[in-house]
């Protein structure tokens, strides 16, 4: 392989999150030394105190955008960015911290803080890609190291990363793992989740809870027949399954909006409705 | 600026090498601390509010997601909240497990700050990468310990950072001692390397600095306090978890997404390992306790640029304690005990790697959390961190721009602090001036 003249300025952004995501690149206990070789760090927090300034060849960004502060610094990143990677479920589908976008978030606020008017918040939690074009989406909650070092490899290749998309109930057929929905009836979003995990929970006996987001065109509809009638589930109790890690992702917004109030049904409507980027001029840049 | 040279600014805007965002910001008059803003920006998740109306079997997952350096410390003390309410009890074997458990994300949440993010300040040098041209080889070994933290996390917890496994009453299944006996070598080594690590950073230069502290920790009284305990203080202070909050006070500041904690008529209180090392140190393990000794560190210790010796004594012990676990470990019967929802209120503490973690939680009788209160340990130390450079902030004004601001981080990480949990942190520029 030719050398490169030059390594490539990787930049590591945060937003609304808890630092799992980079510390999926910290933990890579074996790889971290040679990544500092291969990549020029150049803006990475949590890690260095050096800062170089862009523009970046890549920047990998954790965390959902929640407030207007946030807004600013995702357009002015994209900016600067030749390639930009949504890393994670906050960043690529709003995290658990959008289950606001179903309910009052000035109502979230008066129960966390006896001052909510020194609390500046947007009423959405929503991804990278509701307000700026994103060139890669690396799932989960918390992201698969082996993906994200896949990518890494292939950026540095310049090639197309090979991250599979089918479904988490694929893995368990591969991985000879007892299915938890049909042996024991344990609700299991397995069939509807995109693979990441290596099919983890089954394999703890215990049923999927969706940490990587949909798979590519799931059957959500058939799967909430199974969990009403296989498992034996209240209609409303389909919700909270659906809404979790990655909350602001449509096709999980619309299987719980089957089984959900009309309130918090038409508050997320307007979530994925009034956010997508093809509405704003492109930045200078951009591609 | 030359009209105001009896009075400077610094100016921090984004810390690094701490887990999440946050500023600092200090006014010096005449010498003299005007202000001192630990200003943490870290966007609220709202996670008491989300929790509402959730299944509380929800809980040790949900809270897991304000950390991810510490989510067993947030499972753990849901479960434990929990527990309490439901009046489960949690049998040994579980309960070992759950040790284990929790010693591995110590293991690997100390090393990460120790080696990574705090060792980095007393070299003056930006990063481990930095800091690995000139001690390569103790950093690619202290590198395997975190792996072999990490690893026992997964093993017992399905993956390092968020993991699947913990539920109220135990776990979804558990290890088989085959495969618990795998990683011995690992963590036998890490052992090595840590007591490696204690000596090298024991002998690193401490600034003078012994504020008179209240310490606030768990204790239990057979184990170093991890899992679980009652609330004691430096000052007398000995509480059951359920009467926390009559101890400290919350209150919220403008400048900050994180609410902030005193204890009530004292003021502020420290929380963490230095807290934990002073209160129990007669439960560290023999070798913990014996290179504690050989390294001159031993109560009162006040100094909490020395709490970097600190963390790699809890490593010691906590590798001598999994040690210990593996060797006897018998599987459960079963992997958790059933138990009836009941309405009510349960609390529940642990030693989170940062310091006291508490839950609340009210829960309706069908199982629904009503309400829920987390008070993680960086908000609980924030009012600290701003006093301890109150304290130093005359002497650092004076010094050049680029070391102040590098000993004002300094400080901050003697804290190990969560910004992500506190908001549930921090960048540095000095500015002269009066803005």
């Amino acid at each position: 392989m030719p050398r490169r003249r030059r390594r490539p300025k990787l930049a590591v952004w945060k937003f609304a999150s808890c630092d799992g995501c980079q510390l999926t690149l910290l933990d890579c206990e074996d790889e971290l030394l040679l990544m500092s070789e291969l990549f020029e760090i150049a803006y990475f927090l949590e890690a260095s105190s050096a800062v170089v300034r862009g523009p970046y060849d890549l920047s990998l960004v954790e965390g959902s955008i929640t407030t207007p502060e946030e807004v600013e610094r995702i357009h002015a990143i994209r900016r600067q960015s030749r390639i930009l990677v949504a890393m994670g479920a906050c960043a690529t589908a709003g995290g658990i911290q959008a289950l606001r976008n179903f309910v009052d978030v000035e109502d979230m606020k008066r129960v966390v803080y006896a001052s909510p008017e020194y609390v500046r918040t947007l009423e959405h939690s929503l991804p990278a890609s509701a307000y700026v074009p994103v060139d890669y989406e690396l799932p989960g909650c918390p992201p698969n190291k082996a993906q994200v070092l896949e990518f890494l490899t292939a950026f540095l290749q310049g090639r197309r990363p090979s991250i599979p998309t089918h479904s988490v109930c694929l893995d368990c057929k591969r991985q000879g793992i007892v299915c938890v929905m049909v042996a024991e009836g344990i609700p299991c979003l397995g069939p509807v989740t995109r693979t990441g995990c290596g099919a983890l929970c089954p394999r703890y006996r215990r049923g999927c809870y969706g940490c990587f987001g949909p798979m590519e065109s799931p059957n959500t509809e058939s799967l909430s027949a199974w969990f009403l009638i296989r498992s034996g589930l209240a209609p409303q109790q389909l919700v909270p399954l659906y809404r979790s890690f990655n909350a602001a992702a449509p096709a999980f917004v619309e299987a719980s909006q089957r089984y959900a109030d009309p309130k918090s049904v038409q508050k997320a409507a307007e979530s994925l409705g009034t956010h997508a980027f093809d509405q704003r001029e492109p930045a200078d840049g951009e591609p | 600026m030359a009209s105001h040279e009896h009075q400077r600014t610094i100016r921090i805007s984004a810390l690094a090498r701490v887990e999440g965002e946050g500023a600092l910001f200090i006014r010096v008059r005449d010498g003299q601390p005007m202000d001192v803003r630990l200003q943490i920006y870290e966007p609220p998740r709202f996670f008491e509010a989300l929790l509402r109306g959730r299944p509380h079997t929800d809980a040790p997952d949900i809270t897991a997601r304000i950390c991810g350096i510490c989510p067993v410390a947030y499972q753990m003390s849901a479960c434990n909240a929990l527990e309490n309410l439901f009046g489960i009890t949690i049998p040994q074997e579980i309960r070992q497990l759950r040790l284990l458990l929790y010693y591995a994300e110590w293991i690997q949440s100390h090393t990460l700050h120790v080696v990574m993010l705090h060792a980095p300040d007393f070299l003056g040098v930006d990063n481990v990468v930095q800091m690995a041209q000139t001690n390569r080889d103790l950093v690619q070994r202290a590198l395997q310990l975190k792996k072999a933290g990490n690893q026992l996390l997964a093993l017992i917890g399905g993956r390092e950072i968020h993991p699947v496994n913990v539920r109220v009453g135990g776990f979804y299944s558990v290890p088989r001692p085959a495969e618990l006996r795998k990683l011995r070598d690992p963590l036998q080594r890490g052992l090595e390397t840590a007591l490696a690590l204690a000596r090298w950073v024991a002998r690193f230069p401490f600034p003078d600095f012994e504020p008179k502290y209240e310490f606030v920790a768990l204790r239990h009284p057979t184990e170093y306090a991890i899992l679980d305990g009652h609330v004691v203080s430096s000052y007398g202070v000995d509480l059951p978890v359920s009467r926390f909050e009559e101890l400290v006070v919350e209150h919220q500041v403008p400048h900050s997404t994180a609410l902030h904690y005193e204890i009530a008529g004292r003021g502020s209180y420290l929380t963490g390992p230095l807290a934990r090392f002073n209160l129990n140190f007669s439960q560290l393990s023999p070798l913990a306790q014996e290179v504690a000794r050989e390294t001159g560190h031993v109560p009162p210790l006040q100094n909490p640029f020395r709490s970097i010796v600190v963390r790699c004594l809890e490593i010691i012990h906590a590798l001598e304690q999994s040690l210990a676990l593996i060797e006897r470990y018998e599987p459960p019967a079963r992997p958790w005990v059933d138990y009836e929802v009941r309405s009510g209120i349960g609390f529940g503490a642990s030693e989170a790697p940062r310091g006291l973690l508490y839950h609340r939680y009210e829960v309706g009788a069908d199982g629904s959390i009503r309400d829920a209160r987390i008070v993680p340990p960086t908000a609980q130390n924030q009012k600290r961190i701003e006093d301890d450079l109150r304290l130093l902030a005359p002497s650092v004004i004076q010094l050049p721009k680029d070391r102040a601001t590098r000993f004002c981080e300094h400080v901050i990480r003697n804290y190990d602090p969560c910004i992500s949990c506190a908001t549930h942190f921090l960048r540095l520029d000095i500015v002269d001036g009066d803005q």
